[in-house]
């Protein structure tokens, strides 16, 4: 053998690949070992959410949110909410601003949760996932009580919530804090200073605080590269003004970083949990505008107009005003936001879903760039993401 | 934190405004303040102009590209917009701007200013068939290897044309025009009562 010329090849990751996090379809060109570009095939998952939406009435799209990003489902529902919610101009009752936020944040726990177990799973860790899912289902357990599904709620209402919290759920969610500390301590101990896990994650996948706006970065991911931004804090929702915590923020930009940021961020999330607990005043969860909340069951059996208002939103459903609105939430993923247009009618005009894990997903080239073929898979777990919500 | 008003959000956009109008002068079409936020409408052909200042302007700082998508409006001679959320993390600002094109008519890519712009502008020309001149890879992103249409165009049928199923004599996924089983419902509960100018059958005669 005289002159041999080494060529890049093509590698296929995926669509079926249980590292991928879903139906990734990576197709990578190697240098040996070391990945030259990764470009990733997306749309398999796709089911036409955007189309779906604009031959529904405003109330019957809630749920195509739940099934977004199957891990953070109540944030979602809350973005499209505070968008129709905007374009109604409606007050929304202090309760159920309260019960929002606490299912904002239980929802953000079982987001970072998932991601953090699922990306210690890819490295080699199979203990937390066992761990931590325990809770995760204690999670959905409160989930149930309040919608009675354990994942896709249907929970948020415009002006509200569906239903109030039922008896003794808030006692139960204050002692799941208690009982869920001690144990995320012990994951805590286990992974965090693991050798193994360092090993497979410091220094990979590092994004400069630059790169990291250029590629649209938000949440957990744009924290980690050392840029403090928080839309709860930074452009406050519902009561996250009135809420004492912290954002945490890394240094180096790289997967154990944005690690770090997310376990920072479930102990912040019980904070606020606490607070809410706390601070919750009774009172109404609907606002009491009719032509927004149907009227109770009871008054329809003796009032007209009650009975009118129930068909007329049954039916026709909620009108909402001309206009077009941008609301974002801070979801667990990062910025997740509503571009809802209305022209007036009761279903929506155009409704754009601008979600995190898509614009992410898109920096996993630049990202794996030099990297080798085991760390692509570290770096995918870190982005945390969701086919749900990138494919849409 | 105290949290800002709407009013005090709203006017903390007019002096932004102010300060665009200053610059761009020519460039503006259109400008709307409303429910907390500034909407600019542009002609297409300054888009990269337009967004090159609001990115570097030590007043502007709009670092981050946050959407761009596309929406249709079938009745109008140029039906198409592109819609560009941007977001000021150092001054705590949005703002939106919009372009006007056509089905025909290319649009400049800004995927030099902004890298998220790539795939943002890619699933514009997969949805709605928007071409983005100077896109460094404009394929399809969304919908299936070897679709045809642009589905969330208005004249796209909600069902689409195709469907697919295994084949299990030729063994592969074979793709047929849609049958449907039962037919296509679209209940519109508008309400017949409303809207009409208020004259009901018979009215005429009230006056006779």
């Amino acid at each position: 053998m005289a002159d041999t010329t080494l060529e890049t090849f093509a590698i296929n990751f995926g669509p079926q690949h249980p590292a991928a996090h879903g139906v990734l379809r990576l197709v990578l060109e190697m240098d040996g070992e070391v990945v030259e570009r990764a470009d990733p095939h997306i749309g398999l998952l796709h089911r036409g959410t955007e189309k779906l939406i604009e031959y529904r009435p405003y109330l019957q799209n809630i749920p195509y949110f739940d099934r977004l990003d199957y891990c953070s489902m109540l944030c979602q529902e809350h973005a499209y909410v505070l968008a129709v919610e905007r374009l109604l101009g409606c007050e929304v009752p202090i309760r159920a601003q309260y019960i929002r936020v606490l299912f904002d944040e239980i929802t953000r726990i079982l987001n970072h949760l998932l991601n953090v177990t699922t990306m210690a799973l890819d490295v080699g860790a199979m203990t937390p996932l066992l761990w931590m899912f325990e809770e995760r289902e204690k999670l959905m357990g409160f989930y149930e009580a309040v919608s009675g599904a354990r994942m896709h709620a249907n929970y948020y209402r415009f002006g509200g919530v569906a239903r109030d919290l039922p008896d003794g759920l808030e006692e139960q969610i204050a002692a799941w804090i208690e009982q869920f500390v001690p144990k995320f301590d012990d994951m805590d101990g286990l992974l965090t200073e693991n050798r193994i896990f360092k090993q497979r994650t410091v220094d990979i996948g590092v994004v400069k605080p630059q790169d990291a706006l250029d590629w649209g970065f938000s949440g957990p991911m744009l924290r980690a590269s050392g840029i403090p931004w928080d839309l709860r804090k930074a452009q406050p929702y519902e009561v996250y003004d009135r809420m004492d915590f912290l954002v945490p923020v890394g240094k180096n930009g790289d997967c154990y970083d944005r690690y770090l940021v997310r376990m920072a961020e479930i102990r912040e999330s019980l904070k606020i949990m606490r607070q809410c607990l706390e601070q919750m005043p009774e009172g109404p969860v609907r606002v009491p505008d009719q032509k927004i909340t149907p009227p109770p069951r009871a008054l329809m059996k003796s009032s007209m107009e009650a009975l009118i208002h129930h068909f007329k939103l049954y039916t026709e459903g909620v009108r909402v005003p001309a206009g077009e609105v941008y609301a974002a939430v801070e979801s667990g993923k990062g910025e997740f936001g509503v571009y809802l247009v209305s022209d007036g009618s009761n279903k929506p005009y155009r409704c754009k879903i601008r979600s995190p894990g898509y614009v992410h997903l898109q920096a996993l080239d630049f990202m794996s760039k030099g990297h080798q073929l085991a760390d692509v898979v570290a770096i995918i777990g870190s982005l945390d993401i969701v086919f749900g919500e990138i494919d849409r | 934190m105290p949290v800002e008003t709407l009013a005090e959000r709203e006017a903390a956009l007019k002096d932004l405004l102010g300060l665009i109008e200053g610059v761009l002068g020519d460039h503006l079409l259109d400008a709307e303040i409303a429910r907390g936020e500034l909407t600019i409408r542009v002609p297409a052909v300054s888009i990269r102009r337009v967004l090159a200042y609001l990115r570097d302007d030590p007043h502007m700082l709009f670092k981050e590209l946050v959407d761009l998508c596309g929406v249709d409006y079938p009745e109008r001679e140029r039906r198409f917009d592109v819609v560009y959320h941007l977001l000021s993390l150092k001054h705590n600002q949005r703002i939106r701007v919009k372009i006007e094109t056509d089905e025909t008519t290319p649009v400049p890519s800004v995927v030099e200013l902004f890298s998220t712009a790539g795939w943002f502008e890619r699933e514009a020309w997969d949805m709605y068939g928007i071409y983005f001149a100077d896109h460094p890879d404009l394929r399809r992103i969304l919908t299936d290897y070897g679709f045809d249409g642009h589905p969330l165009r208005k004249d796209f049928p909600l069902t689409g044309y195709v469907e697919l199923r295994y084949d299990d004599e030729q063994k592969r996924v074979v793709y047929e025009p849609v049958k449907l089983r039962q037919d296509f419902r679209t209940f519109d509960f508008a309400s017949p009562w409303e809207g009409h100018g208020g004259l009901l059958p018979g009215d005429e005669k009230a006056s006779r």
